[in-house]
């Protein structure tokens, strides 16, 4: 689960991780007095920064022609302003797809003078199955460009997982980054609290870009996230109820909220061939195999081995909620899945819906006779496979009519 | 004989009293396999169908029984605890089916089984199977939920993270007039206990093993690690199948591990490492026998 830029600093901030000054808003009157505070604090600027679930946020372009997700302001009546042209309006940027987002939250935090910046993010490395930290004085930049064209530009520290990060990796690391002095401890206790946040929430990633060193007003320099990005562990988030209630359902597709509330593993594509099908490994085979013949999936759908006669027809529904939708392929091969129950729900689904797009079914495994059984005398028009090449290619055929 | 399990493992199952490690103790009694314990604790002295009795813990139904191999059912926020203690209670092999655990908790078991002979497969995976010679390959081993009927006895080693291809690769195989030697699920979580890897060294080592499918998917590099120790150690012949070559990246594609993150895991990578090693590609999962037969 993806947390908010503003949420992702409340953590951090919960682990003693130095972050900007500032708090989150929804209406430009409550940003107004968020920045006349920190303007009173000393604070010559604050930035002003839109929370969306994407990158990209600085140099989108919102569907009005307003210009940037992220603005620099020097009073709050500049502040007031720009938060109007913002919230409620839609941005596009590079990684939002052309749909854009609703920008709905702001961030309204204290703009430090930054002196230099670095890259910070804690994930898994799965060569090693243990805590990985990545770091590199190239801050501020695309982390994948700098591993393409400067990869000896980026540290990597193994963490024993038994162990946790100690104090000295955390100093060393800090050297590594060509810190010096006082600087040294500072940076690694930050770079700590950074670790323990990762470990603590079940987080699979942090990243912090950038890591900065910042002048504060008094002429002093400190160590602070000025960016941060945290995703969750999905099957961590039993056990952080607080987490869990900070879940945007306005950054996820709302056909695949829908599909979440009936346990159903569904992601939207921009295909015309849907898929149902029972198992993660054969969904994606499935996708894999439409495009292959052709075709272009519609969405992944795994209905999972204990899928009930409800879950098969609420799958269908949200399916057919997809206008792009021209055919429908369900591939089943049971293994704790059951043919007949799978042959059940589809006959009752295309009933209760009415269905009048092309389906192809193939049913193989457990039970499979019976399940062709239901299929034959159900009375509903629809197509058979034997194999899943079969099948994917008579769903294409179907659906390019 | 085979890798991992042979007819007469004796297996314990942890969570035998949930329904679904219920219904699966079933058919792998079914199915032949020497289910002689299960663990549930606070369930000491009861007897799962008349036929398997029930201990406190790991340790004691282990010593009683004999059992040498543990199927864990345990629900996702006690499976790791679970593991840990089959894993002290000194069982040989431990095949984790439990979906859902925590990334965390694998980085700890895993850690804590540096060093430790005892095998972990899974989490998050459908099991292993060495198929019998009776009807419908009853009279073998089966852990965890595969469907036995699918499998045959005989020569190929097959290995997957996804349950379902699996299924797929065995039945094609089957109805090919090719057997099978073991079919090992090693799931499709981004912590696995053991790699393809793992499982290939010890097909490359099985004297019955003559072929062998693996199938992967994005995400990792386990097929990419894989692949480059095959191109020098192995000579077995190989086919192999990578999902998700439609998937967007970013995206977790149903498995916890099955995610193209930062430009990294992704299906073209590890189909050009296989084919590099030598390893034939099935283009479509419905090849992966046919993959396999071009090349014996």
């Amino acid at each position: 689960m993806n947390l908010h830029e503003y949420q992702a600093k409340q953590l951090l901030a919960q682990y003693g991780v130095e972050v900007p000054g500032g708090q989150p808003c929804t209406t430009a009157n409550e940003a107004r007095s968020i920045a006349e505070k920190l303007f009173t604090e000393g604070h010559e600027m604050v930035v002003l920064k839109i929370q969306i679930h994407s990158g990209g946020r600085g140099k989108g372009i919102f569907k009005d022609g307003f210009k940037g997700g992220v603005h620099l302001c020097k009073s709050a009546e500049d502040v007031y302003e720009k938060t109007t042209s913002m919230i409620g309006n839609t941005i596009v940027t590079k990684q939002t797809g052309e749909t854009g987002r609703q920008v709905n939250t702001l961030l309204v935090a204290s703009a430090e003078k930054i002196l230099s910046e670095f890259y910070l993010a804690v994930l898994l490395d799965r060569e090693t199955s243990q805590p990985l930290i990545m770091a590199s004085c190239e801050g501020g930049v695309d982390i994948e460009e700098v591993a393409e064209t400067n990869p000896n530009a980026i540290i990597k520290l193994q963490v024993d997982p038994l162990l946790g990060l100690q104090p000295y990796q955390a100093r060393n690391l800090a050297k590594a980054l060509g810190l010096s002095g006082k600087m040294i401890q500072s940076a690694a206790k930050l770079i700590s609290g950074i670790y323990k946040t990762w470990w603590e929430c079940d987080a699979s990633m942090v990243e912090i870009n950038p890591l900065c060193i910042v002048e504060n007003p008094d002429g002093t320099t400190k160590m602070a996230a000025v960016d941060a990005k945290i995703s969750i562990d999905g099957n961590a988030l039993y056990r952080h109820k607080n987490i869990a209630e900070m879940r945007d359902l306005n950054e996820e597709a709302e056909l695949e909220v829908e599909a979440s509330k009936y346990d159903l593993n569904y992601i939207k594509l921009d295909g015309n061939v849907a898929c149902l099908v029972n198992g993660a490994g054969l969904a994606m085979a499935t996708m894999d195999a439409i495009k292959h013949f052709g075709g272009d999936p519609a969405n992944f759908l795994d209905v999972g081995g204990g899928a009930t006669k409800e879950q098969v027809t609420a799958a269908f529904q949200i399916i057919l909620k997809d206008p792009n939708v021209k055919a429908i392929l369900v591939n089943i091969f049971g293994g704790i899945m059951n043919c007949n129950t799978i042959a059940e729900g589809v006959v009752a689904a295309a009933a209760e819906t009415q269905l009048s797009l092309p389906l192809v079914v193939r049913l193989e495994g457990n039970n499979v006779d019976a399940g062709r059984k239901t299929l034959s005398e159900s009375g509903i028009t629809l197509i058979t496979a034997d194999s899943l090449a079969d099948a994917a290619k008579k769903v294409v055929s179907e659906a390019t009519v | 004989m085979a890798i991992l399990v042979n007819p007469d493992t004796k297996v314990l199952v942890q969570g035998i009293t949930g329904s679904f490690g219920g219904r699966h103790t079933q058919l792998s009694l079914e199915y032949g396999s020497q289910i002689v314990a299960g663990v549930t604790p606070g369930k000491s002295g009861q007897v799962f169908e008349e036929k398997v009795p029930i201990f406190d813990n790991v340790t004691e139904a282990a010593k009683e029984s004999g059992a040498t191999a543990s199927a864990i059912f345990v629900p996702p926020p006690f499976a790791a605890d679970a593991i840990l203690e089959a894993v002290d209670a000194g069982l040989e092999l431990v095949v984790a089916i439990t979906e859902g655990i925590p990334v965390r908790d694998m980085i700890e078991v895993k850690a804590a089984l540096r060093g430790s002979p005892t095998r972990l497969i899974g989490p998050n995976c459908p099991g292993v199977v060495t198929p019998g010679t009776g009807k419908n390959s009853h009279g073998g081993c089966r852990i965890g939920i595969a469907p036995g009927y699918i499998h045959k006895p005989g020569d190929i080693g097959v290995v997957s993270r996804s349950g379902t291809l699996t299924y797929e690769a065995v039945w094609q195989l089957t109805c090919n007039g090719l057997g099978q030697s073991t079919c090992v699920g090693i799931g499709g979580d981004p912590v696995p206990g053991s790699t393809h890897l793992d499982i290939i060294k010890l097909f490359n080592e099985d004297p019955e093993t003559r072929g062998i499918i693996m199938i992967g998917e994005i995400g990792g590099s386990a097929e990419e690690e894989a692949a480059a120790w095959i191109k020098e150690n192995c000579n077995k012949p190989i086919a192999g199948f990578i999902a998700g070559t439609t998937a967007p990246p970013g995206r977790r594609m149903g498995h916890a591990g099955a995610i193209v993150s930062g430009g990294k895991g992704t299906a073209e990578a590890k189909i050009t490492a296989m084919e590099d090693a030598g390893i034939s590609i099935a283009e479509t999962p419905s090849q992966m026998a046919e993959a396999l037969i071009k090349i014996l």
